[in-house]
């Protein structure tokens, strides 16, 4: 009895110490977890920093001084190039080693390992486009060239120096709450991080969309519908502005019979959240006579930031800014010379290529009038808890087959499959342009590191102390015929092939223009005068009229001056449709709601500030009215279509109000103007948000109902995210603060003899939830302010903002 | 006893130590099967409550608080601490009860 009693409670016992020890589905190993010894308990950190600390550190070539401001900003001292690429990687891992692994394992398509099969299909998406053979093509690029190679290498050993101090106690807390470990880093995940952007800013593709648009109404009607330029715009370089150069001979566009049977392929669309504002101003516009640069990147607002402020000096170097976590050098910042940031192209780097292949092997298609051989790569992908997921995906000389034939199983007998040709899959050395762009001094290295930038591609902004400004956008473009790419291109056909490249000294570009400024958000890069064909859209131009508009008028310009354009919440989409919108609503017949709606909107002043009652109803409203004109014609239960963009709806309402479009084909008895149109979209959507918030009250303000939130990057992990944050703006206002996109980092520099900069992002330097700076600049980002950037000129210099010095000593022999 | 012991043990080796020091010393010092629950109970719960309270007060239960929030939807540290306390103490426990009860099997068997 005794001993049954013994052995029952040694089982128990040890079923218990198991049980607590392992991941079970999501739910983390609690034994492990709250152990105060080695669990998440060892994550919590204490106000304040370690004033002084000396490591010695293997793989540093000589002492390293780092030193640590009051919002934890490094400032990297190094006595050569390799340090100081070394030591970005390792205080960079310290703050942000979850982060980066994590981002990589998704480029890579390897969450399935750390979360089981949930995420197989998006791995499965990452591999089939080519993510990893993208990323390898670059690492070549990197490697070929000596520069590029050592700080890649330099910044590698320094995040392994640090992932080689870590203990399962110290291991950053989302280790510990998914159950896994840090694995070695390598040059490959710099190359996955750069792939990760360019799928984020360079992967939109309507082809098919606009493919099935063709197919329904026809090529004369979609090219009404969806032209090439759009009404009314303020493009990037200066309309009017004249190329200084004889264009390479553009392909002419071969007759049109693109792809006719097509697959229901589900590409993500384009992201409006996500673009970009910058601009510089010339010295002659500004109260010290030097240029002042601004840049806001819109990203995702994630927790951990996507952004990393640091320092970098080194003998040949003096440069402050953001890195991204996960890749060497400084990607938008200044030194004592230049100032540069960026925004997104959105050019058409994309394209799908229809695939006919000789058999249902699979292992030869037609191109011209040869069968060519298709490689196979294979594609293991790991997940945790379930046998590995084996994927053979198909390349052709066009690229990977994203979606097989055999996946549509109710297709015809033809062997068909979409081959995705896409900038990312390119050799490039594109790290090379921030290494250049980091020590510039003049225009001409501008423009020097500028050719080695590849994807995805920017709009490059740039200001020096010297007095010139300019902006380029820039990036590697292929050489297409007109359209090419609007639509699906036959595979079969090489005129559809990409004909080379637009050669990147004849990319746009202007400097110092008569206007005295510069600006770019994303809207088109030049008027219809520029002979290569970039795409056909881009963002609606509403952001850049707004702060084209503001600049032109703007004289003796200061940092606050052009910090309060950052931060500018006029909504210009709205000053263009109300006063065409308003007066076509017809009030009889209104609710209280409505008519108290109506009210609060004519007397609206365009402002999207965080109260406003006015912009909540005028984004419903666009919405419903968007639908209400397009939905009966462009919606198809069996094939994916598109409306078209907002500045052909605008020129719609305003030019053509006797338009067809207006009347809803799915009520044949009835014809409906646009009155009716319009008239019927404000009453849907202002019933709509009195469904959803009640009487008109404080839950209709835009801050409330725009719910702007910066999220931990797992999903759902509310408990490390900040959710609804009280600002104001959105998509397609300067200050583009949206749902769940935003600005990721604003600066602002004022060029001269002493360079002065400030800036801001909604987060933190630390990753770590369980640390005091994991998001302490949020509200100083939310109510529009700046920090100065602390731009030291040595490692002896003293300044109260200083709070910790970290010396890295190479390890004694 | 089996609070220092696995103090010190569990600076240096896994948090599933906790079982073996608790069951090693309720086997040497063989105390019956309630009094070894207690012992085990008491003298892991006690370590890992106040080394974890320590940590509370000293990062003015920021991370505490955010923990609260994932596990247990609140945001009081009080329960997270109790979670603690019970998660350490019940392995204790039980390791405790093990351990003494396989004492007494082998001084039944001598």
């Amino acid at each position: 009895m005794r001993r049954l009693k013994a052995l029952l409670f040694g089982a128990v016992t040890i079923a218990l110490t198991i049980a607590l020890n392992r991941q079970w589905g999501s739910v983390p190993a609690f034994g492990r977890l709250l152990s105060p010894f080695e669990g998440f308990w060892q994550n919590a950190e204490k106000p304040g920093m370690e004033p002084e600390q000396t490591l010695s550190i293997p793989g540093a070539r000589e002492e390293i001084v780092v030193r640590y401001d009051e919002l934890g900003v490094p400032h990297i001292f190094a006595r050569n190039d390799y340090d100081v690429y070394f030591a970005q990687g390792y205080v960079t891992a310290r703050d942000r080693l979850w982060q980066m692994e994590f981002q990589t394992h998704a480029a890579a398509g390897r969450i399935s390992e750390l979360i089981g099969d949930r995420a197989l299909e998006l791995d499965r998406y990452n591999r089939r486009l080519g993510m990893v053979y993208g990323a390898e093509q670059t690492l070549r690029g990197m490697m070929a060239d000596p520069v590029s190679r050592e700080v890649v290498e330099a910044y590698t050993a320094g995040i392994n120096a640090w992932i080689n101090r870590l203990r399962p106690s110290t291991y950053p807390l989302e280790y510990k709450l998914l159950g896994y470990s840090p694995e070695p880093w390598t040059p490959l995940k710099v190359a996955l991080l750069l792939k990760q952007m360019t799928q984020t800013l360079a992967a939109g593709a309507d082809d098919l969309l606009m493919t099935n648009v063709l197919q329904k109404l026809g090529p004369a009607v979609t090219a009404n519908l969806f032209p090439d330029y759009p009404f009314r715009e303020d493009p990037i370089i200066p309309a009017g502005t004249k190329w200084d150069f004889s264009p390479a001979t553009i392909p002419l566009p071969p007759p049109l019979n693109g792809p006719d049977s097509l697959l229901s392929l589900h590409w993500p669309g384009h992201d409006h959240g996500v673009g970009s504002n910058n601009w510089a101003v010339g010295g002659q516009k500004t109260a010290g006579g030097y240029p002042i640069l601004a840049n806001d990147p819109h990203l995702n607002l994630t927790l951990p930031s996507i952004w990393y402020q640091i320092q970098l000096v080194s003998p040949t170097m003096n440069v402050y800014g953001v890195s991204l976590p996960g890749s060497p050098a400084v990607i938008i910042g200044f030194n004592r010379d230049v100032a540069w940031g960026v925004t997104n192209v959105g050019a058409d780097v994309l394209d799908f290529y229809k695939i006919r292949f000789r058999d249902g092997r699979r292992t030869e298609y037609l191109h011209g009038n040869q069968w060519k051989p298709v490689r196979r790569r294979v594609e293991v992908i790991r997940v945790k808890g379930k046998p590995d997921v084996v994927d053979t995906v198909l390349y052709t000389h066009h690229g990977p087959i994203v979606y097989r034939p055999d996946e549509k199983p109710f297709r015809n007998n033809i062997p068909v499959g979409y081959a995705a040709r896409w900038v990312a899959h390119e050799v490039d050395n594109t790290l090379k342009t921030f290494h250049i762009l980091n020590r510039a001094v003049t225009y001409d290295d501008y423009v020097k590191a500028l050719a080695f930038y590849s994807a995805p591609a920017q709009n490059f902004v740039f200001a020096n102390a010297r007095k010139d400004i300019a902006i380029s956008p820039n990036g590697r473009f292929p050489l297409k015929w007109r359209d090419q790419g609007k639509f699906l291109l036959d595979g079969t056909n090489p005129a559809h092939d990409w004909q080379g490249w637009v050669p990147a000294d004849q990319n746009p570009r202007v400097k110092n223009p008569p206007r005295g400024f510069v600006s770019s958000a994303n809207q088109s890069p030049t008027d219809p005068g520029y002979p290569y064909y970039l795409n056909w859209e881009f963002e609606s131009p509403e952001r850049a009229m707004r702060i084209n508009q503001t600049l032109a008028a703007m004289q003796r310009a200061t940092v606050d001056s052009i910090r309060r354009l950052q931060n500018d919440v006029y909504n210009l989409r709205a000053a263009r449709f109300l006063p065409v919108l308003l007066p076509r609503v017809r009030r009889n017949g209104f609710t209280a709601v409505q008519a108290q709606a109506l009210t609060t909107l004519s007397r609206w002043n365009y402002q999207n500030d965080t109260a406003s009652v006015g912009a909540t109803i005028f984004g419903e409203w666009i919405d419903f009215l968007d639908d209400a004109i397009w939905q009966d014609e462009l919606s198809d239960p069996s094939r994916p279509l598109r409306h078209p963009n907002i500045s052909r709806t605008l020129q719609l309402l305003t030019e053509e109000p006797a338009s067809v479009w207006f009347d809803n084909v799915r009520t044949p008895d009835r014809k409906e103007t646009i009155d009716d149109i319009v008239t019927g979209s404000f009453r849907a959507a202002v019933d709509s948000l009195a469904a959803r918030y009640g009487p008109v009250g404080a839950r209709w303000h835009w801050a409330s109902h725009k719910g702007t939130g910066i999220r931990h990057l797992i999903p759902g992990l509310d408990a490390f995210s900040r959710l609804n944050v009280q600002i104001g703006g959105g998509p397609n206002i300067v200050n583009a603060a949206g749902r769940r996109a935003g600005p990721s980092w604003r600066m602002v520099v004022q060029t001269g003899p002493a360079v002065r900069a400030y800036g801001v992002y909604p987060g933190g330097q630390s990753g770590n939830p369980g640390s005091p700076y994991y998001m302490n600049m949020i509200d100083t980002w939310r109510k529009g302010e700046l920090y100065e950037l602390l731009y030291l000129k040595s490692a002896a210099d003293s300044h109260p903002r200083l709070k910790s010095t970290l010396k890295l000593t190479p390890e004694t022999k | 006893m089996i609070a220092l012991l696995s103090a010190i043990a569990q600076l240096f080796l896994p948090w599933w130590v906790i079982a073996v020091v608790a069951f090693t010393v309720c086997f040497w010092r063989k105390p019956s099967g309630g009094r070894a629950f207690l012992s085990g109970f008491l003298g892991i719960g006690l370590v890992w409550l106040l080394y974890a309270l320590l940590i509370h007060l000293r990062t003015d239960g920021l991370l505490t608080a955010r923990m609260a929030e994932l596990l247990f939807k609140s945001s009081s540290p009080a329960l997270l601490l109790l979670v603690t306390l019970l998660i350490g103490g019940l392995v204790g426990g039980f390791a405790g009860v093990a351990g003494s009860g396989m004492r007494q099997v082998f001084s039944t068997n001598s």
